[in-house]
């Protein structure tokens, strides 16, 4: 654990809308850096608003609070801008983009990134290089890099695709959106090992998922339960075994206010 | 009535500009002649249409009626001035027209292969008028298309393609049509006829572009014939000046088991209008029209087509796509006509439009006249917006609005740029494309 190494992401009060509706009703929440957190909740709770808002989702009014990442006002940049920053964001339902070819848009994305660092933009062969290992890691059919983005992929490959990405894109801040959903129990492994790989003291990552079992491969810090909007309880990776018991009915019980 | 006088009063210049054309036409061989005459009459009749006839309904031509058209004085153009215009890394012949006349120190017709034949329209009529005769103003419909019927009052020059039966000529040829700015507004009326011999096979590139703000009229007619069993590629480019009015009319007519791949771009234009006509003649045809429309400041740009099928077991696809920015217009007019004869046709027509403003606007209409019971057409037509979803998936990626942008407006035109045979030209109007957008998405505008 590194819970003293400085905080790479803090979230103050945050509250956000969307369609005139209120979803986030105040969520505080601070990522150490090299720190995983997983984040729990039911459906509806506010886990997608809460990434997408992290990742600049413009349907999302932000109402309250303040989010500072890496010492910088995160909610005032672009989400081009928080990307080439480090911030990544694994979509719950990747967008099937038709038409624009993947391994041209990943290395669109990758140079982006690399401008914005100040590194030279990767030449063919280099790039080339670089997804071959990428694909190896995640075991990915080297056919679908030459397809348009996400169209048609199955469920499982469009995961996986996103895991890829990150894999290339080397973020410092991942924010997987039930990555684990729709992945049988080999593809799961695999696509762990791809987090896994990356987990390192400098990068942290939130990970949102209903399932225990993902928490398995990728053993977090710490685990937050999201309840109608707000963060109802926070502890250790045996918070997960605990909700997996008993469900979350006897938080919201508990989170009821007086 | 007011717009018999509009039309009447547009049609003047026109008819002047005709009756000053049949001066020097002494030396036209009588049937040419005859032939000109009964377009002008034609041409005449229908007048410069207006918002009344149904096939310009939304297509406003009043301006065009309005300006007195002259024949544009003799310019010097350089080498380089055309060389934009030319598809790079494209082989094969060249000739290249300015204001609508043959300008042979810009072009390079190269040693044709043989059963080839390219001369100018010019040429053909003072030195081989009977190749002509079979087969100009056969396929154009003078009767109905008042442009059409103008331009074969008028037309000077352009080229004739002839390739033999049996002949395949690999080498694309390449036409370029460009208008130069000239001190009152000046109309050309270039012509083309392609000619294919039995099981013969040709490629054909038009360009039609101008020499800076031109506020010329383009008024061209492209006639094509496709001898039984032959294959044609046939591709063209608009890219006028956005000042420019430009017309198009290009005729397909397709014999027995031929097959005929026409793809249509258009850029340019302040009103520019393209009707692509194709008829299936005879048994068998297979015939695609695929376009491309970009529009923004305040052009407006109309596509017509026509296929007819006239005969059994015809095919036809047709997609076309357009994308509008600024305050543009974009019109999509597709008809596809089966005749009680043309059973077992296999028709499909799709298009699609783009919209990035709030403010462009596209009408599209499909005309589906069928008179056989045992075919299958099908049609579908969307207007739409760049998805928010998408857009916020590759920003999620570091890709910046604006690239994200172009990286998905271009994907939309990608159906129909990837279906072009010819790599060189294919690349040309993905690169033109893209040159464009800055001036659609609303930024400055590329020169
Ligand atoms: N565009 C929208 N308009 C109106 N309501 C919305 C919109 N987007 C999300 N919501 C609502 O916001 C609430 C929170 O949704 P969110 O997707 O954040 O939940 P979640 O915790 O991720 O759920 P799940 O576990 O099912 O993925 C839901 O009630 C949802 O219906
Ligand atoms: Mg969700």
């Amino acid at each position: 654990m590194n819970g003293a190494n400085h905080t790479m992401l803090e979230i103050k009060n945050l509250r956000a809308r969307v369609g005139g509706k209120d979803i986030l009703k105040g969520i505080d929440l601070a990522v150490g850096t090299g720190e995983v957190h997983a984040v729990m909740g039911p459906n509806g709770s506010g886990k997608s608003t809460l990434a997408g808002v992290l990742a600049g989702r413009s349907e999302y009014e932000v109402t309250a609070g303040s989010v500072t990442y890496n010492g910088r006002d995160l909610l005032g940049l672009d989400p081009e801008a928080r990307a080439r920053e480090g911030l990544f964001l694994a979509f719950q339902y990747p967008v099937e983009i038709p038409g624009v070819n993947n391994a041209y848009f990943l290395k669109a994305a990758l140079n982006a990134v690399r401008k914005h660092r100040g590194d030279p933009e990767i030449d063919a062969m280099g790039f080339m290089a670089l997804i071959r290992d990428k694909m190896a890691l995640l075991d990915m059919d080297q056919a679908l890099m030459s397809r348009p983005v996400n169209d048609g992929f199955s469920g499982g490959e469009k995961k996986r695709n996103e895991i890829f990405q990150m894999a290339v894109l080397e973020p410092k801040l991942a924010i997987l959106d039930e990555t684990d959903s729709g992945l049988d129990i080999d593809a799961l492994k695999i696509v762990a090992n791809g987090v896994n790989a990356l987990r390192s003291p400098n990068r942290s990552a939130i990970v949102v998922t209903h399932y225990q079992r993902l928490l398995d491969y990728i053993v977090p810090d710490f685990v937050h339960v999201l309840s109608d909007g707000r963060i109802v309880r926070s502890g250790g990776k045996d918070l997960a075994l605990e909700l997996e018991a008993r469900g979350y009915g006897w938080l919201e019980a508990e989170a009821q206010p007086a | 009535m007011a717009t018999q006088t509009a039309s009447r009063a547009g049609a003047g210049h026109y008819l002047a500009a005709i009756e000053r054309a049949q001066r020097d036409r002494a030396h036209e061989p009588a049937w040419l002649r005859d032939v000109r005459r009964r377009a002008a009459d034609a041409f005449g009749r229908m007048g410069i249409p207006t918002t009344r006839d149904e096939e310009w309904r939304v297509t406003n031509v009043a301006p065009m009626a309005d300006t007195p058209f002259v024949a544009a004085p003799l310019a010097t153009v350089s080498s380089e001035e055309v060389a934009r215009f030319l598809v790079p890394g494209l082989a094969g012949p060249l000739l290249v027209f300015i204001d609508g006349r043959y300008a042979a120190r810009l072009s390079a017709p190269g040693v044709l292969a043989a059963g080839l034949t390219i001369i100018t329209i010019g040429d053909a009529i003072e030195r081989a008028p009977a190749s002509l005769e079979p087969w100009l103003a056969r396929h154009s419909d003078s009767a109905v298309h008042p442009f059409a019927a103008l331009n074969t009052a008028l037309f000077e020059d352009g080229a004739l393609v002839v390739v033999a039966d049996n002949t395949v000529a690999d080498l694309p040829v390449q036409l370029v049509f460009l208008s130069t700015v000239t001190p009152s507004p000046a109309i050309s009326a270039p012509r083309v006829l392609v000619v294919l011999g039995c099981d013969s096979q040709a490629r054909l590139v038009e360009t039609f572009g101008s020499l800076g703000p031109a506020r010329g009229f383009t008024n061209a007619v492209t006639e094509i014939v496709a001898g039984d069993g032959s294959v044609l590629e046939h591709c063209r480019i608009q890219r006028e000046s956005e000042s420019a009015f430009h017309i198009g009319h290009t005729a397909i007519h397709l014999g027995r088991s031929s097959r005929s791949s026409s793809h249509a771009f258009a850029f340019g234009g302040r009103i520019a209008r393209h009707d692509a006509v194709a008829v299936l003649g005879d048994e068998g045809a297979d015939c695609t029209l695929n376009g491309v429309y970009l529009a923004g400041g305040n052009q407006l740009i109309d596509n017509h087509t026509d296929i007819d099928h006239a005969r059994p077991h015809g095919s036809s696809h047709e997609l076309y796509k357009g994308i509008l920015g600024g305050r543009a217009r974009g019109v999509f007019n597709g008809r596809i006509r089966v005749r009680p004869d043309a059973q077992k046709t296999d028709a499909k027509q799709t298009n699609k439009a783009l919209l990035l403003s709030a403010e462009a606007q596209v009408n599209t209409k499909p005309q589906l006249e069928i008179f056989a019971n045992d075919v299958r057409c099908t049609h579908g037509a969307t207007v739409g917006q760049l998805s928010q979803d998408a857009l916020f998936y590759l920003r999620t990626r570091g890709i910046g609005l604006d690239d994200a942008r172009s990286l998905l407006v271009r994907a939309f035109a990608a159906d129909v740029t990837d279906r072009i045979p010819l790599e060189p030209v294919r690349a040309e109007l993905e690169r033109l494309l893209a040159s464009r957008l800055p001036f659609l998405l609303g930024e400055e505008v590329p020169r």
